[in-house]
């Protein structure tokens, strides 16, 4: 009985163990993977993030410089901001919030060498082959 | 007199994972129990052969929501003794950090719902209240709060700070002293004592015959455990099995209940004596051979086997989960019960279906 009364007197005068939900919302901790966001600017479409990703809902193409995600795919391990070797990739602690309908998110860059009709094709295919050289090493990170 | 055949599950109150018994009862007392596994098999032991064994620890770890940890862990432990990585001794001990706080998030997530089990609504809340604060570290140090993906072939990819280390330390304490408040209701209620003490007893004999792992097998008074096996950093600090001589769900609990506590001690330790260095080995070559693993998940032993070729692809991972291993004990303890009890029994088992079945 004397426990249950310093209980009761101990609740009355503490603050409630719960939030008024959408009023009040709990911050999350830094570092949280909430939300894939590319600095499409800074995006050498390399392609290091769709082949490192285990849920394969990224697709990039770097000839006409659009990358690609399909947010309802990505499982948010973070495994393709380790991958990226130009840091534009990044998570931000905002998770997505739900939808009605299913959408991908589209990004259009410029690719790193654009390969047009009066380009000359032998620059163009360095240009592949040097993006692909750095390619490797960047595998190894993770 | 007649008997009736009631289906137990898979869908059921007291149930978290779709389990499906069908119970034989003549009265009101079990005779017979049946089980059925397979209503949510997903294949994902068979993903290895279209994705790399890097991929594969995403893969993994989505087979249990509750020890996706540890799945991580014991798969690349595997990988890492085919590819004869030597893990560094940081990372062996961030890995047992991570692993110990699931061990406490999943023992506490059970706690609150056995309590539930026995209608103790309260002690349910109680015991998630505190569980959150488990959550709410890991949320903090790897970024998400269940499914932690911290673990590569080779190490972690989070490291822990002074500060972050000393605020674990700070969250525990707290966590602690809120254990020691709800453990006299755990262990002495009478509620709690009336509807688990005596309640689908497992002898000592037959825990070892019938292959009982984990909590299962330390409540009927073995002490085993794989973490005697020091994978990770078990071997280099003080560890001792918690063991129950009992066999009943009473004795379950109160293990499962002194492991927390063990547990906040273990990551104590290894916070303690966390060495400085590096946090990944880097993986040569592809995986080629086989390799076995064993590590212990919150409900008991849990066995790995992956076969590699020598190319990206592996060409077999088998994944033996503790709650497969504790069915045939769980089907040796229901005969003889009332109906109402098999709810309470079925849940000291800690069912992880999902898991079970892949």
């Amino acid at each position: 009985m004397f426990t249950m009364t310093k209980n009761v007197v101990r609740n009355l005068l503490t603050k409630s163990s719960t939030r008024l939900y959408p009023v009040e919302v709990r911050g999350h901790f830094d570092g949280y993977r909430g939300r894939l966001d590319n600095k499409i600017e800074d995006c050498i479409f390399c392609r290091s993030c769709q082949i490192k990703c285990p849920s394969q809902c990224i697709t990039v193409d770097n000839k006409l410089g659009i990358w690609e995600c399909d947010p309802y795919a990505c499982v948010y391990c973070g495994i393709c901001v380790d991958a990226c070797p130009t840091h534009c990739l990044s998570m931000s602690k905002e998770h997505r919030k739900p939808t009605a309908e299913k959408s991908l998110i589209h990004l259009q860059g410029t690719p790193k060498k654009k390969k047009t009709a009066t380009a000359k094709p032998d620059e163009a295919k360095d240009a592949e082959k040097a993006e692909d050289a750095a390619k490797p090493e960047d595998a190894d990170q993770s | 007199m007649a008997r009736t055949i009631l289906p137990f599950g898979p869908q059921h109150p007291v149930l978290p994972e779709p389990l499906h018994l069908k119970l034989t009862l003549e009265d009101e007392i079990v005779v017979e129990a049946v089980p059925a596994l397979g209503y949510v098999h997903r294949g994902l032991e068979k993903l290895c052969e279209v994705r790399d064994y890097k991929q594969m620890i995403q893969i993994v770890e989505r087979v249990c929501g509750i020890c996706s940890c540890l799945h991580a862990l014991c798969y690349c432990e595997g990988i890492e003794q085919m590819m004869g990585v030597e893990v560094p001794p940081r990372a062996r001990f961030l890995r047992l950090v991570w692993g110990e706080l699931h061990r406490m998030h999943s023992h506490l997530l059970w706690l609150g719902l056995f309590a539930d089990a026995f209608g103790f609504e309260s002690l349910f809340m109680q015991c998630w209240r505190i569980r959150e604060r488990v959550m709410d570290i890991m949320e903090a140090t790897c970024g998400n709060r269940v499914i932690v993906s911290v673990n590569v072939v080779g190490g972690v990819r989070r490291d822990l700070d002074a500060g972050q280390c000393a605020w674990i330390l700070e969250q525990l304490a707290i966590v602690e002293k809120d254990l020691k408040q709800i453990q006299s209701t755990i262990l002495s209620d009478y509620t709690v004592c009336s509807r688990t003490k005596g309640k689908g007893v497992l002898p000592k004999e037959q825990a070892l015959q019938l292959g009982a792992v984990g909590p299962m097998l330390r409540g009927s008074g073995w002490a085993q455990d794989a973490r005697q096996t020091g994978y990770s950093a078990f071997g280099e600090i003080d560890f001792e099995p918690v063991v129950e001589q009992d066999g009943d769900s009473y004795a379950r609990c109160v293990v499962r209940f002194r492991e927390v506590l063990q547990s906040i001690d273990l990551i104590r330790q290894g916070i303690a004596k966390l060495p400085a260095g590096d946090l990944v080995a880097k993986a040569k070559g592809m995986p080629d051979g086989e390799a076995t693993t064993r590590v212990e998940q919150p409900r008991g032993e849990l066995f790995y086997y992956i076969k590699g070729n020598g190319t990206k692809n592996l060409d077999r991972v088998r994944i033996r989960t503790p709650t497969f291993a504790n069915v045939p004990p769980l089907l040796a303890i229901l005969p003889g019960l009332e109906l109402a009890d098999v709810p309470v029994v079925v849940l000291s088992i800690d069912p992880c279906i999902s898991c079970t079945e892949r």
